[in-house]
């Protein structure tokens, strides 16, 4: 008797057969869909395209609840580990969806790439300083507005960070597009008010990174809401530094005033606080990454989470300690350093952990606008 | 010595819900609780596992649960799944406690959500699990072994010593060697025997070793038989189980939840032979989807084929395995190891009956069938839509009816009818007393905590009673 034979829907990879078969697994059970939005959104279908695999890979916070709570996870025959797999399907996405294609191998073995191109970029401005002038620049003490810009001229300095900041962005969107199209949602969803303003509630409060409300499992079924607090710390301080950075751009081009800001002043203000929750956060981040459950783990990718996090807390230790020493001889290689780990993030940002935000908002509008179409239905 | 003490107030046999509310209980009321648990860590919880929600009577609307279902109308409910066939008193004192179960059993850690999906018509009745019956049990455990609670794996009780109605100790097995294990209580709940699949051919014959089993090859039912041996009053049909159709491709054990198939009512159902052997369409699934087991159970090699066509596949809830699929039904009959004129005879004898109707799912509609045998009672429809699918499906057994006698407190009844002096018992291997035959979707869950609970507190008292110097470990 030949019923062994399932009809196997073409995959372009194993990761993501085995998440076919998973989600074919869970929506005949639904026990789980009350723990986040990843359950909800695999019943609204009874087939998964790379398409589908990919928004609810991207839609997982891996909180591992669904793991823990599953009577099919291993040693069960049926072998059920969600988290894992939608962990592989994702990092995999981040590399298919990049631009341009030519540089898909930064995503081979990101934390060596991003590793290199930091040090690189932190050369490069070390030397550029001791370049431009006399190497004797470098240890010199400079106080004083405009202080910073005896190392580097201010425009050279807003040119370069803009450029770079551009090409970012530039390569982000080029990637969102290709998220998009490849999970087949309409353009018109990126403009409905109602699901962008849920998508950002969601991902503003990681909703569904605690189970469903008891926590997240991050290295045994005991739940826990740490990783959401120090994500929030990484989040928040990564949004303050960014604010910091804004306030001073316009308190140079609006009111004239150049950096170094005293200490009481509102960039100082925003980028201590901000810096702080990125010391903070990227640091916990990292030890519950240690501590996790390496059953949960995409094993292969652990360099990619680490380096983004350590980029994140080199580019806040760096901050800070300019602002500590930002009036001792120690100033110009710090800013050298600060300057060329902060460059190094901007450029890397599409090629690194850092899409995983962009994805997983556009992941979260999708299932906004979804959720609102059956509830209404 | 299994364990930290040489003596333990409440020894509790099995590990699922049942079980943890005894040890919860007993151990908030100060005792010193041993929990043995013959299944290893990871298939800890007996059928527990597999569930999803428990039905608590409420007065009145929760969170999660969409309005009130009074202790009379869970009753009635009771009365009608049971035809009976139910103790009234123990059964009337159940529905009554199970009111403050929610409310406990949130307080040991237990988190609930809203019914969703394809569960909404349960969910002004039942609790569901936030996450589902592992969920629950992990949150037991936790909250036991924080209170003091000690908990061993891969321990089965496999010899009680019991003298007239009173126990005294415990053989356990664990890790190669056998260890007594002595105890003023004893809490037996261990669940019933539906994985013993030669204790099931007692009562089945041979023909049982085509069962497939829907919870973990541990439900073997061994303190339950010694119970029996040992002048315990036993109570329910000993050859009766729970059992339903599920997929015939599923393991041997612990298939679970996503093995089960909703998609009777959409097809026909024929046995190896190619005959059909019931009304498919007799009434809605939930109210007979309990009846399948028994009669695949009935049909030769106990295997029979849910066939329909391709206007009935998406209706109902996917399963674990795609159905077998063909072009044509001589192909499909091919695919399923049965005769293809057979089948081919039998759709077409079936398609020749159905008379015209407006087919509705959602309701007893009025396609049927005429002038044949057996007929079709609603949503009958032509299978005549390439492409055909077929799932084959063997009798799926859910849980056993046999049980012990308990009384109000949950202690034993001997043989004699006098209570037993510190035997008490809760969950399946008691809840025979409550539900004599029938299933109704989260009452196991309600006699495993109503009862476990209760079992846990009385032993605790009678403890603390019997010998007040007696301090929790």
């Amino acid at each position: 008797m030949n019923i062994h034979a399932p009809f196997e829907p073409a995959h372009a990879t194993a990761s993501l057969a085995e998440a076919d078969r998973l989600m074919t697994v869970c929506n005949s059970c639904r026990y789980c869909e009350g723990l986040c939005a990843v359950f909800p959104a695999m019943e609204m279908r009874r087939a998964f395209s790379d398409g589908d695999l990919n928004y609810l890979a991207n839609l997982c916070h891996s909180c591992g609840a669904c793991f823990h709570d599953c009577q099919f996870s291993p040693p069960h025959e049926f072998d059920v580990n969600v988290p894992k797999t939608l962990a592989i399907v994702r990092n995999d996405s981040y590399r298919a969806y990049v631009w341009p294609r030519a540089f898909s191998g930064l995503f081979h073995r990101n934390g060596l790439a991003i590793s290199l191109i930091a040090a690189v970029s932190v050369a490069v401005f070390v030397a550029g300083f001791a370049a431009w002038h006399d190497p004797s620049v470098l240890f010199d003490a400079h106080t004083g507005p405009g202080a910073f810009y005896k190392l580097m001229p201010h425009d050279v300095m807003a040119l370069l960070f803009g450029a770079a900041f551009a090409y970012a962005i530039v390569a982000l969107a080029m990637g969102v597009r290709n998220f998009w199209k490849d999970i087949g949602e309409p353009l018109a969803t990126l403009g409905e008010p109602a699901s962008l303003w849920q998508a950002i509630k969601d991902a503003c409060s990681l909703r569904h990174l605690d189970g469903g409300g008891v926590g997240c499992m991050n290295e045994d079924e005991a739940p826990t809401d740490r990783r959401r607090l120090y994500h929030h710390m990484t989040f928040y301080g990564f949004m303050l530094c960014f604010a910091a950075t804004s306030t001073a751009t316009l308190y140079h081009y609006v009111l004239g005033m150049e950096a170094p800001y005293p200490v009481y002043d509102l960039p100082v203000v925003l980028g201590t606080i901000g810096g702080i929750g990125l010391l903070v956060g990227p640091a916990g981040l990292l030890h519950a990454k240690w501590r996790r459950d390496p059953v949960l783990k995409d094993g292969s990718r652990t360099g990619m989470d680490v380096a983004f996090l350590a980029m994140l807390f080199l580019t806040s230790l760096t901050g800070l300690l300019l602002l500590v020493l930002r009036a001792t001889p120690a100033m110009g290689l710090l800013l050298a350093l600060h300057l060329g780990v902060v460059f190094s993030l901007f450029v890397t940002m599409p090629y690194g952990k850092f899409v995983h935000g962009i994805y997983r908002f556009l992941a979260l509008v999708r299932y906004a606008r979804e959720k609102r179409q059956i509830g209404g239905a | 010595m299994i364990g930290a003490s040489t003596e333990y107030d409440v020894l509790v046999a099995g590990g699922g819900n049942a079980a943890l509310c005894a040890a919860i209980s007993a151990r908030r009321a100060g005792a010193s609780v041993l929990v043995v648990e013959a299944a290893p860590r990871f298939y800890r919880g007996g059928n527990t596992r597999h569930t999803r929600n428990m039905r608590c009577a409420h007065d009145a609307a929760t969170e999660t649960l969409s309005g009130p279902y009074f202790e009379d109308e869970f009753f009635d409910d009771l009365l009608r799944v049971t035809g009976g066939n139910t103790d009234e008193d123990l059964a009337r004192m159940m529905i009554a406690e199970s009111k403050r179960m929610l409310t406990w059993i949130a307080e040991q850690g237990v988190r609930f959500q809203p019914s969703l999906g394809g569960t909404l018509s349960l969910g002004r009745t039942n609790s569901f699990f936030l996450g589902g019956g592992r969920a629950m049990l992990n949150a037991l455990y936790r909250t036991a072994e924080s209170l003091g609670v000690e908990v061993v794996y891969d321990a089965e009780v496999v010899g009680l010593d019991i003298e007239g109605p009173q126990f005294r100790s415990a053989r356990v097995r664990h890790a190669g060697r056998e260890t007594a294990v002595r105890a003023r209580t004893f809490v037996a709940a261990s669940g019933g025997f539906e994985a013993n699949i030669e204790w099931l051919k007692e009562g089945w014959g041979e023909i049982a070793d085509n069962f497939l089993i829907r919870g973990t090859p541990y439900n073997r039912g061994t303190v339950l038989k010694m119970l029996i041996n040992s002048g315990v009053r036993h109570i329910g049909d000993p050859t009766q189980c729970h059992a339903v159709a599920i997929d015939a491709r599923a393991p041997k054990f612990d298939g679970g939840i996503i093995t089960r198939l909703d998609c009777v009512v959409f097809g026909i159902v024929v046995n190896k032979h190619a005959e059909r052997f019931y009304d498919e369409g007799e009434d809605v699934w939930p109210k007979r989807y309990a009846i399948w087991g028994r009669l695949v159970a009935a049909q030769p090699d106990q295997i029979a084929y849910i066939v329909f066509d391709a206007s009935s596949l998406e209706l109902f809830m996917p399963s674990l395995f795609p159905p077998v699929q063909a072009s044509t039904l001589g192909e499909l009959a091919g695919k399923l190891g049965i005769e293809a004129t057979a089948l081919e005879r039998t759709v077409a004898a079936f398609n020749d009956a159905v008379r015209p109707g407006h087919f509705d799912h959602t309701s007893l509609d009025d396609c049927r069938t005429e002038g044949i045998e057996p007929q079709k009672s609603h949503w009958a429809r032509r299978i005549e839509q390439a492409p055909f699918y077929a799932y084959p499906v063997r009798p799926g057994i859910t849980f056993t009816y046999l049980g012990v006698k308990v009384d109000r407190r949950a202690r034993m009844v001997m043989e004699d009818g006098r209570p037993a002096d510190n035997m008490f018992a809760a969950g399946e291997i008691m809840a025979g007393n409550v539900l004599g035959q029938g299933y109704a979707a989260g009452i196991g869950m309600t006699i495993g905590s109503v009862f476990g609970r209760i079992a846990g507190r009385e032993a605790a008292a009678l403890v603390s009673s019997t010998c007040p110097s007696s301090e929790a470990a």
